[in-house]
Parts: structure tokens; sequence; C-alpha cells
């Protein structure tokens, strides 16, 4: 066991290595300096010699690498190049939007998939099943960014339950927050829940097909009980590389998202950084998007663990 | 009083129907073995009593266990017979069990699922029945998980599942087959005991005659969906009527002619091979282990020789054969094919490749699906410098297909319009055609049906007389390598444990491993009588 | 009997569905009802009429000549990045599956899982921070996305090929690693390719739509559906048929897809084929 999670965090530490490298070289080799780009045309060489120097672009490209990764791993993620803020700062705040989103949506999203792709799988054959199948069809058609705006439409516009965009923050209180955060969980979550619940469906009825399931009818278990207290946890393990998947799809789709919700998330502070050129900015977000889809798949892979004894035992 | 009995089942699948029929019964403390070959309907008349069976059967007639009818019976009825009236044990201990939970666990809910005996008490029973099967708790605790045992062990604990309650009814289906033949006696013994000291009926299925005999006291001969002949188990072996039951006896026992063997002069030399296999790593900074899958194995294998090489699964021979294919480089010792290696430089050598082939064991997979049978046999045709072309090559294909009894405009279908016996002799018409000088015969009649399996290794006893093969013999069935080799290796543990004239290892085994494998396989009692019915013997 | 009729169902439905959009975007090259760039402020925002089948956008152009052509770059953008996803994907899967174990198995395996780690959209930011954005960023950042994917089921579907005795028959023969897999894997893998194939050109609909419609796709004056869906967001309320029509749309082409994917697995599955026999 112990060895597996040390094999699956070196393997975390490698991606993260080589994902960093990657996003830092393919930001340096965007055309045009930042400095002259921050001081129009017009700026004196010795300006921008001085920005320059100022925003650490004077050193050697590996140096600044380094510089980069350890100012991160302190938590130091270098001053935009537009505002002249703490990046982190700027992160800080738009990560306390996108990240209650993207966990309201997975939770909506599995609380959804769950019931239904057993219920779907029970009933394999029968109209429930095929209403469910029906269903996630055209739920894994449908772009969330446009079912987000018909939400808008009927709940916001026309039922006027909720408000069509903005966000009043934490500090307004929990429910008005979460309030503002409905609509946008749900258009993130149900064409997901679409996916999973044919995944859930999918996984058991593969698990429903072998040898040990017909061992324990033969027990005599009925069909339910046998597809509970057998069935389930061996379905687990696709689910949850497909829940792994999802969080980190959630958090990058919430980039859509937001702008049809006005949401001030990290979308919003990304598109903003990309037309101002404030590329640390767009370079740290990217980077922490990529760290939350590796962290999370390290996560799921000790939830393996837990689930399937056959590899807790190597 | 029958403990079970089955009249006049019928049963059809999507309107198909299987069985037609079907009359059977079982009385307490009896074994009844119900034996045909695939497709003849004994797995789902077995299933048929506790209708587990897949969806869209539908059933018909009688089938009473003890108190209960079971076409008629609910649901909820049937939960409560499974497990408690009548347990059962499958074919494939591999995936039998539920590898997320422990042993024990699956076990005690045998238990659980029909008394209202706790939990601890429930384990307590699973602790003991699992002795009693072989699984005492201080070496085999009832934490541990099923890829933690052997196959032989996990049927084991399959028993220990089916009759911890003690049913009036067990029903075995191919217990034994995924087993290797010392296992197989070990399993066998036990359900026999288990009989006898429970009082139980058992119900065994198995296509292998050998099985039946020694266990069964009364045997069901089933083909296509109908039981074609039953009695009890010498009267049958003895009086037999039906002919199917003829050929099948006939078939199991079958014994071909191989013709006399030339003057020796070595065409395989096997000197001092090892191959080892690093295991994956089980600690972080520890170097890897390795498992030694052959050590020092010398043999010859003289031209026009039919050699055998026996052993159980993973004793080596696997490695030992593509080794000699070329597969795969060997780190110890040489493989000479007529005085040439079969590796030079860490390359297979090409040369020496094409005077070689092989016949695999899996009819079904041994062919790219996509191609045409000319065009799958003529295979071997890329290790030539020029091969035959146009005429020249339609020609070889004729021949070939002929041979082994197909007829040359069979090379124009697909592979999926032949029976697995047809592909079968598709995959020895490939291994001919380049004429090679010696053939591999890698479990090449393991797959087969014993009927078709008597007709191929007759085909080899002929080709044996046009073409005066050499070839090597490999399978775990002593039977077949008695039947068709000269000589015969014994492997375990990757070495060679015993070598001799074929006759001479089977009748006077000098190694104990030896002795102990022969002495496990089953055997259909030699009854005078049978000679005399039949005129072929 | 009821399984194979749903499966030839969805294989017709998505067949045709797929069809007409296919041949509504190489109509459009031909003969649109209006021309797309043609602007018409005084018939700006009419409901779907007698004129304008389906009605026009704020700027007065015809929204089915807009979703005509809207289909040309969806299209166009999805395929490709298939194409590039399958010219690199497959190779890569073939080689780790014939190399299995080995290094290059171990590196492809690395840098498949590397690329897993970064969602198209992210791909898409980057390029787009860097490059601009176009709707050739918008191919390149899906077919990126698409590569570990083809690498990945074409290892998967060899890697079980490989154990295989038709495939020890021919390495018997004499032929290489590389020989055979073009000979005997790719063929038969190329069922799982064909069913990938479309569903990953179904995903490529839906993320093009998606950059376009945060602006990291297609540029103006091009048409598309995502960033008919941006243009339409501020006037979702007086003109609800602007948000409407386009995302109906990809909902239909995407279905459709998705409908054909399904039903070609289903026929070219020889494991359920079989099964129904």
């Amino acid at each position: 066991m112990l060895r597996y999670a040390l094999q699956r965090f070196l393997s975390l530490i490698l991606s993260l290595a080589v994902s960093s490298l990657v996003i830092f070289l393919v930001i340096e080799v965007a055309p045009g300096d930042p400095a002259s780009y921050m001081l129009g045309i017009n700026a004196q060489p010795e300006t921008v010699a001085a920005l320059r120097a100022e925003l650490g672009l004077d050193v050697p490209k590996i140096e600044r690498y380094f510089a980069w990764v350890g100012g991160m791993l302190t938590g130091d993620f270098g001053l935009s190049y537009t505002y002249r803020t703490p990046v982190a700062e700027m992160i800080a705040d738009r990560l306390w939007v996108s990240l209650p989103l993207a966990i309201y949506a997975l939770a909506l999203s599995t609380l959804i998939a769950f019931p239904a792709g057993v219920y779907a799988a029970s009933r394999r054959g029968r109209t429930g099943d095929i209403a469910v199948i029906g269903a996630t069809q055209l739920g894994v058609a449908v772009p969330n960014f446009w079912f987000a705006m018909m939400l808008v439409l009927v709940f916001a516009i026309n039922l006027r339950w909720f408000s069509a965009g903005g966000f009043p923050g934490w500090d307004a209180g929990f429910f008005g927050a979460m309030k503002a955060l409905t609509l946008p969980a749900i258009s993130l979550a149900l064409p997901q829940a679409a996916i999973l619940t044919r995944v859930m469906r999918s996984s058991l009825l593969d698990i429903l097909g072998e040898d040990f399931l017909r061992t324990a009818r033969a027990k005599g278990l009925t069909e339910r009980q046998a597809l509970w207290s057998h069935a389930l946890r061996n379905a687990l393990i696709p689910v949850l590389t497909i829940i792994g998947l999802q969080f980190s799809f959630l958090l990058a789709g919430g980039i859509i998202i937001e702008q049809v919700f006005f949401l001030p998330g990290l979308g919003r502070l990304v598109f903003q950084s990309i037309t101002q050129r404030d590329l640390i900015v767009v370079e740290s977000v990217v980077m922490l998007l990529v760290f939350s889809v590796i962290l999370v798949n390290f996560l799921v892979d000790l939830a393996y663990a837990a689930v399937d004894p056959r590899l807790r035992s190597r | 009083m029958n403990l079970l009995t089955i009249r006049d089942l019928n049963l059809s699948i999507h309107g198909a129907p299987i069985l037609r029929d079907v009359s059977l019964n079982v009385a307490p403390g009896e074994i009844v073995a119900v034996t045909g070959e695939s497709g003849s309907g004994k797995t789902l008349t077995a299933l048929s009593v506790t209708r587990l069976l897949p969806r869209g059967t539908d059933l018909s007639g009688t089938v009473q266990l003890g108190e209960t009818d079971i076409v008629g019976a609910s649901d909820a009825e049937l939960c409560g017979v499974r497990g408690s009236d009548v347990g059962m044990v499958f074919q494939e201990p591999m995936t039998a069990l539920n590898p997320v939970r422990t042993i024990g666990d699956q076990v005690a809910e045998t238990v659980l699922v029909h008394s209202n005996a706790s939990r601890a008490e429930a384990m307590e029973e699973a602790r003991r029945i699992l002795e009693r099967v072989g699984l005492p708790s201080d070496r085999f605790p009832l934490s541990l998980y099923p890829h933690e045992l052997s196959g032989g062990q996990r049927q084991r604990v399959v028993i220990a599942i089916a009759i911890i309650l003690r049913p009036k009814l067990l029903i075995a289906d191919e217990p034994t087959t995924a087993l290797d033949v010392t296992i197989q006696a070990q399993i066998l013994d036990l359900l026999r005991e288990l009989v006898r000291e429970f009082g139980m009926g058992l119900m065994i299925i198995t296509h292998d005659l050998a099985v039946v005999a020694n266990l069964a006291d009364r045997i069901y001969v089933m083909r296509s969906g109908e039981v074609v002949e039953h009695g009890e188990t010498d009267h049958l072996l003895a009086n037999h009527k039906h002919p199917y039951t003829r050929i099948l006896f006939e078939a199991s026992r079958h014994q071909v002619h191989l013709p006399p063997r030339p003057a020796p002069s070595p065409l395989l030399e096997v000197r001092g091979v090892a191959r080892r296999y690093k295991l994956p790593k089980t600690r972080l900074f520890a170097p890897a282990a390795e498992v030694e899958a052959v050590r020092d194995v010398s043999f010859t294998l003289e031209r026009g020789e039919r050699l055998g090489l026996v052993g159980e699964s993973g004793c080596g021979k696997s490695t030992l054969t593509r080794a000699i294919l070329g597969l795969e480089e060997v780190q110890g010792g040489e493989i000479m094919l007529g005085g040439e290696p079969v590796f030079t430089d860490h390359n297979p050598n090409l040369a020496v490749r094409r005077r070689m082939q092989v016949v695999f064991q899996d009819p079904f997979g041994s062919f790219n699906p996509r191609h045409r049978v000319d065009r799958l046999i003529t295979e071997p045709y890329y290790l030539l410098d020029d091969p035959p072309k146009g005429a020249g090559r339609a020609e070889a294909i004729a021949e070939s297909l002929t041979a082994v009894g197909l007829s040359p405009d069979d090379g124009r279908r697909y592979i999926h319009e032949f029976s697995g016996g047809q592909r079968q002799r598709i995959a020895i018409a490939r291994a001919l055609i380049i004429k090679p000088e010696l053939i591999l015969f890698d479990e090449a009649v393991s797959a087969l049906d014993v009927s078709v399996r008597a007709q191929i290794l007759e085909l080899l006893a002929d080709l044996c007389r046009t073409y005066a093969l050499s070839y090597l013999f490999i399978s775990h069935d002593l039977s077949v390598v008695r039947s068709v080799t000269d000589r015969t290796l014994v492997m375990e543990a990757g070495r060679i444990v015993e070598s001799g004239p074929t006759a001479e290892v089977f009748d006077n085994p000098q190694h104990p491993y030896t002795k102990r494998l022969i002495a496990s396989v089953p055997r259909i009692p030699d009854l005078q009588i049978m000679r005399e019915v039949s005129p072929n013997a | 009997m009821r399984a194979f009729g749903s499966a030839s169902l969805s294989l017709l439905v998505g067949g045709a569905l797929s069809a007409v959009f296919v041949l509504v975007a190489l109509m459009s090259f031909l003969w649109t009802p209006f021309d797309v760039e043609t602007l018409d402020i005084a018939n700006r925002m009419k409901p779907p009429g007698d004129a304008h089948l389906l009605g026009t956008d704020h700027f007065g152009r015809d929204i089915l000549s807009m979703i005509m052509v809207g289909a040309r770059t969806s299209i166009a953008v999805a395929l490709i990045a298939v194409g590039i996803g399958m010219a690199i994907g497959v190779p890569l899967g073939l080689t780790a599956a014939a190399q299995k174990g080995g290094m290059i198995d171990e590196v492809i395996s690395r840098g498949n899982d590397l690329v897993f780690a970064f969602p198209s959209l992210v791909i898409a930011i980057l390029i787009t921070a860097v490059f601009g954005a176009s709707a050739v960023n918008a191919i390149i950042a899906i077919g990126i996305f698409n590569i570990p994917v083809f690498a990945r089921i074409t290892r998967g579907g060899a890697l079980s090929l490989w154990k295989r005795e038709f495939i020890l028959a021919a390495r018997v023969a004499g032929k290489s690693r590389a020989r055979i897999s073009v000979e005997h894997i790719l063929p038969n893998v190329l069922n799982l390719l064909i069913v990938q194939g479309t569903i990953q050109f179904s995903l490529g609909i839906l993320a093009e739509a998606g950059l376009s419609y945060v602006g990291l796709g297609a540029q103006p004056p091009t048409p598309s559906w995502g960033r008919m869906l941006a243009d339409a967001q501020t006037m979702v309320s007086l003109a609800p048929h602007l948000a409407l029509i386009p995302g109906l749309t990809i909902v239909l082409m995407v279905l459709g897809l998705n409908l054909l994917g399904d039903g070609l697995r289903d026929l070219l599955d020889p494991r359920i084929r079989t099964a129904r026999q």
C-alpha cells in the first residue's frame, strides 16, 4: 500500500515538473516583450530595460524557470504585469468562486448519476432503462454554456427565481452565494451527470455479467442484494476514473460558464489577462488548473487502492 | 424417494429450443454425472435446477427438488432454496469469487442470507467449513482476498460457500476443468468425501468421461439438448447401446498407430537452456526478484521422432516453446536446429526459423479474422526468399488443404465459417505449407471436444505416414501425449525431471513427480467387454 | 432481435442527421439563402418567418445562412482535429503496444498522461495567449487533446491483440513487429478507431462551439455557431430565437454523431454481433 502510494506520489511530482516546464516554455516563445508592450511603442530603451529588470525578465531563462517554480512552491506567483499586484492574491480571490463552483457541480453530478445509473442497470432493457439512456443521450449532446443560457432565460428572466448573473461574494452570506452559484453549477453538472450515468450503468452491467455474481445468486441472494453487496463496489473502479476526469473538466468548463453568468472567477481573470497580455497571470492560472488535474488524478489513484485489495497488496 | 426429479424438461432461449424432454433424477447420497460435448445442453440442465438461467429463457416441464416445484416457484422461494437446499460449484475458480471481498466474508454470507445468525457466528461457521475443505485458518486466514489464493484453493472456497449450509444437493459444473491434473484429483477426492460425510446428492457436469467413470454412480449422456442414454456407471461402460455413447467412449480412449520412425540423427538440440524473468518489484529500492521459468534444460529431438513434453501450468513448457521458436532469447545454453543456432547475435536466425512451424491451442484465436484461408495458410511463405507465386502457390495451397482433409476451395473462405476442429486442420495446413523439418504442437488438441480430438490425432498419424514428420508435442493432457509420441519428457518447475520412451515413462515412472502426475490422471476402466463390443479395437 | 432493431435505428437516425449536416455544410459553398456578410440593419432581429426562414440577427443577417456556413466551420475544425489525433495518436499507440513494457512504451504512456492533464480549453488558452485567437488555434488545441485519446484506445486494443495466437503465428513466420502492427493489428483495431473517431468528432463540435463562444475560436467575420450564441447572449430576453436556433443545431449535430457512433459500435463489434446470431 505504502509502496503504491509512494509510487503514485513520485509520478505526481514528475508530472508537475514536466508540465510546469511545458507551460513555461510555451509562454516563453510568446512573440513580443511584455515590458515594451506595457510601455507602448514610444518608450525609451532605458525605461524598458528598467522595467525588464523590475519584472525579472533580464536574467537567463533557466534561472527564471527555477525562480518561477520556487516562487510557486512558497506561494509567490510574482507580480501582475498589468496591475503590479501579487498574482497569488488575484488568483486566490477568483479561486473562491471557481473552486466552490466545481465542487458544487461535481456533487450535483455524482448525486444525480449514481442513483440514475444504478436504477437503469437494475432495470436493463425495460422502459425505465430506455428512458434514462434517452435522457443521457440528450444530456451529452447539449453544450453546457448554451444550457446555461436557457436556464437563465427560464429561471432568471421569465420566472425570476434566480438572478441572471453576478456574485454577491461569500461575505454576503453562505446561502446567497450558493444561490448565485446554483444555476451555473446545474448547467455544468447536468451534461457531466449524463456521462457519469452512462459509465455507472455500463460498468454495473459489465460486473453483473461476471461469474462471481452468479456465485452470489447461487448463495440465495436476490438480484437486488447481489447488486448492492457485490456489484457496486467493483463497478466503482471505472466510475472513479471518470469522476477524477470530470473534476478537472468542471474546473476548466467553469471558465466558460463563468462568462455566461458574469461570475468573477478564474475564467474572467484569464480572458482579461489574455487581452492585456498579462502573460504571467495566464501562466499561473494554467499551471494551477493543470496542478489540480494532476492532484485529483493522484487522489483517484489512492481511492482505487481503497476499493481494490489487489492494489493494496502491491 | 428422489431428491431431485427432472421430467420432460424443455428449455428455449429467445424462442430457440435448447433442451428437449430431458428427464433425470438424483437420489440422496448419490453421485450423478451429466456428460456430453460442448453444446449438448448439460450446463443449462444443471442451471435449470436453481433457475439461474440467462435472460430470455423459457422453461417448461417438471423440476422437483425435495418439496419444491422449481419451475413454478416464485423468485423469493427460489432464493430460499439456493444456497440452502442446493449448492453450486462452477468451472472457473479464478472469476467465481468477488475480488474486493475477503474469503471469510464471502463464505459467511451464505449463512447470513439464510439464517438469523450473528456476523460473528457466521464467521465462526465459515472458519470451520474452510478448515473442512482443506483451508485451515492458521495458514489461510479468513481475511485473505481471492487474489492471494491459487486456482485450486479458490475452488475450495467456492465449495465451502456451496456446502456451508449442508445442502441436500450439490451441483458442480465442470468443477475441475480449469485445474491442473494433480489439483483435479484432490478436488474430486474432496467432493467424494463430502458427499459421503454429508449424505448429499451430487450432480456433476463434465465433458471428461474419465472423471465420470471414476466418480459417478450413474451417468447421463447428452447430445444436442437430449439425454441419449443413461444408466449405472459400470453397466453403461460395459454395454452402452446408443451409437453416440460409443463414439464418445471410443474417442476418449482413442489410440492412434504411429508409423515406425527412421534411424536416429539429431534434429533439434537443446543444451543447458535457462530463462529467467524479472518479477514486478515489490519493494521500492530492493532489486526486482526473478523467477527461473526454465532451468538447465537439455534434450535432443531426433529426425523423424515424435517427442512429447508434459507438465502442469507454470512448469515452464510455454517459455521453452517460445525459446525454441526463436521468439524469445534464452539467457543460458543454446538451441540448435540441424546444427544451426536458433538465435545468432541476439537476433532470431531466419534461416533456422523457416525450418520449423507451430500449431497453437486456441482454434479461435489462431487466425486473423480479416484474412481468407489461402492468405492465412501462406503466411509462413514470408520466411522464404523465393516463395511460390501464381499457379505454384495455388497448387501448394490445394496440397496442404487436401492433406489435412479439407477441400482446395476452402481457401477462398473466411475463418469464421469453420468449426473448431476444421480450424485446427487449417492451423496444421499452415504449418505444413513450407514443408518444415520440425513442427511444434502447443496444446494443439486441448481445446477440442473428444470426438473431434480423436479425428485430429488420427490426422496427425496419417501425416506422419505421408510426410515423415518430426514434432514436439507439448501438452498437459497425458493421455494424448501417450497416444501420439515415441518419447516423453516430463517437466516440473522449469526442469526436465524424467525422460524416456513414452510407454516406459507411463507404465513405469521413476521420478516421484511423474508418479504423482500419472496417478492423478483419471482413467476409464479398461473393461474387456468394451473391446469385444467395439469392432475397431 | 429487438436489440438489433434499436441498433440499426440509432445507426439510421444518427447517420441521417450527420449526413444532413455534412450536406448542408457542402451546399453552403455553392448557395445560401442570403449572403452572410451583408448587413441589413432595417431587418434586424426578425423572428422566423417567410422572408427569413429562421429569422435574422442583430445585424439583420439571415440566420439560416449563418447556420449553414457555421456548419462548415464546425465540421472542418472537428474533422481536422480528429485527423490530427489519429495521424499522431494511432502510430504512437501501435508503437507503444508493440514495445510493451519497454522504454518507448513508458515514454509514450507518460506523455499521454501528461497531455491528459491539459484540457483542450487550457491548451487553447495557452496557444491564444501566445499567438492570438483563430480557428486554426482551435483546431490545434482540440487536435492535441485528441492525440492521447487515440493513442490510448489504439494501445489498449493492440495489447489484447498481441496476446492472440495469430500474432504469435505471424512472429513465427518471421515478420517484424512493425510489419505485424500494420498488417495484423491495425486492421483489427480499425473498428475501435472508427467508433472513437465519431465520438471525438462530436466532442470536437462541442469544444469548437465552446471556444468560439469565449472568443478563442473562429474570428469574425467567419460565422460559427459558438459565436452566434455569444452574440445572442445579451439579447436573449428580446429575441430568444437567436440563442435557441444555434443551440438546437449543435444539439442535433452532436446527437446525430453520438447515435451514429453507438450504431457503428453495435454494428462493428463482433462480440455483440455473434451474441445476436
